[in-house]
């Protein structure tokens, strides 16, 4: 997926390391708002684990290039644009007649492998509670018995 | 494999305790925690709410306030927040806590020593802490202890550790606020 007009990234390039997917229906709409200043705010926390954070939606690299500086986000966004929700519909959270991804977050383990997802309803912001409680248990199978 | 959560009402993950800057005793009917950002219009907003509040319920009520400063959005935040605790250390907590809401319009450093000053605290101790970031964890720890217990913004609240998720109107906060009571 692209990150910036020139950058692509795929799963291998996260590599050994947890990654948070948040995937979201659109840039600019409040409530996605809220959650992306939310995970802006909490970033620190998922640093924390190693874990990087990624937006999706299927926004335009463009747009996502606008609504990050005007948010000052300090993770970036990939567009899911052409083929338009390609990842999301892999990821099984691609909404066909309304043209856009649920609001889902999946967490995933430093091999490739889902540990972790929730589907919110549309409207409803759902935290980082649950990103944080999968990413302990990640940290916990990992440290030493 | 992938595991879904289910959906329940989130509840407060720290216990609220001796930690806590609370108005109203430990044995109150009901007790109100407030995760809130002194810079944050919506908490300003909510302020004289849980004001008249605390009036309405009196002892029945426990009032619980920790930070959860929004620092992106809100440059001021953090450090009022700090401002806060560093009161709270010469035990003015609560009064520095009602200045800063209804001087949320004034927050930078200056400000925040004036405000010591006029609370009739030592100003120079407040300036000192506050450029040495003591009281920084303490936040961190507020605010860590909100995102672990589901805050997803500001102002949230949680009435006897679950949290509040319809309106925080007068009306709506009150009446869950009055159910509990009763129930506990």
């Amino acid at each position: 997926m692209k990150a910036t007009p020139d950058q692509w990234v795929g799963l291998d390039d996260f590599h050994g390391n947890a990654l948070i997917m948040a995937f979201y229906p659109a840039d600019w709409s409040p409530v996605c708002g809220d959650q992306m200043a939310l995970y802006n705010e909490v970033l620190p926390e998922f640093q924390r684990y190693g874990a990087t954070l990624l937006g999706v939606s299927v926004d335009g690299v463009w747009c996502h290039t606008a609504f990050a500086r005007d948010r000052k986000l300090h993770f970036p966004l990939l567009a899911d644009f052409e083929p338009k929700g390609a990842v999301a519909r892999r990821y099984g959270v691609y909404r066909q007649g309304d043209g856009w991804t649920e609001r889902a977050l999946f967490v995933i383990d430093g091999d490739g492998v889902i540990r972790w997802s929730y589907v919110s309803p549309i409207g409803v912001n759902p935290g980082a509670d649950g990103i944080l409680r999968a990413l302990q248990s990640l940290a916990g199978e990992r440290a030493p018995a | 494999m992938s595991r879904r959560d289910t959906q329940a009402a989130p509840q407060l993950t720290l216990p609220v305790g001796e930690r806590d800057h609370a108005r109203g005793a430990a044995g109150a009917a009901v007790t109100l925690v407030e995760y809130g950002d002194y810079e944050c219009p919506y908490c300003g907003r909510a302020y004289p709410i849980v004001k008249e509040i605390q009036k309405r319920l009196g002892r029945r009520l426990r009032f619980v306030f920790r930070n959860f400063p929004l620092r992106e959005s809100h440059p001021h935040a953090q450090h009022a927040a700090e401002a806060a605790e560093a009161a709270g250390a010469q035990a003015k907590f609560w009064e520095m806590h009602d200045r800063l809401f209804e001087r949320q319009f004034a927050l930078d450093d200056d400000n925040l020593v004036e405000y010591a000053g006029d609370l009739g605290l030592d100003a120079e101790r407040v300036r000192k802490e506050l450029a040495g970031r003591v009281y920084e964890p303490r936040v961190r720890e507020d605010f860590r202890s909100g995102v672990a217990s589901g805050v997803n913004g500001t102002p949230t609240f949680f009435v006897n550790g679950v949290r509040h998720d319809e309106a925080w109107e007068l009306e709506p906060l009150l009446a869950t606020l009055e159910r509990a009571a009763k129930v506990k």
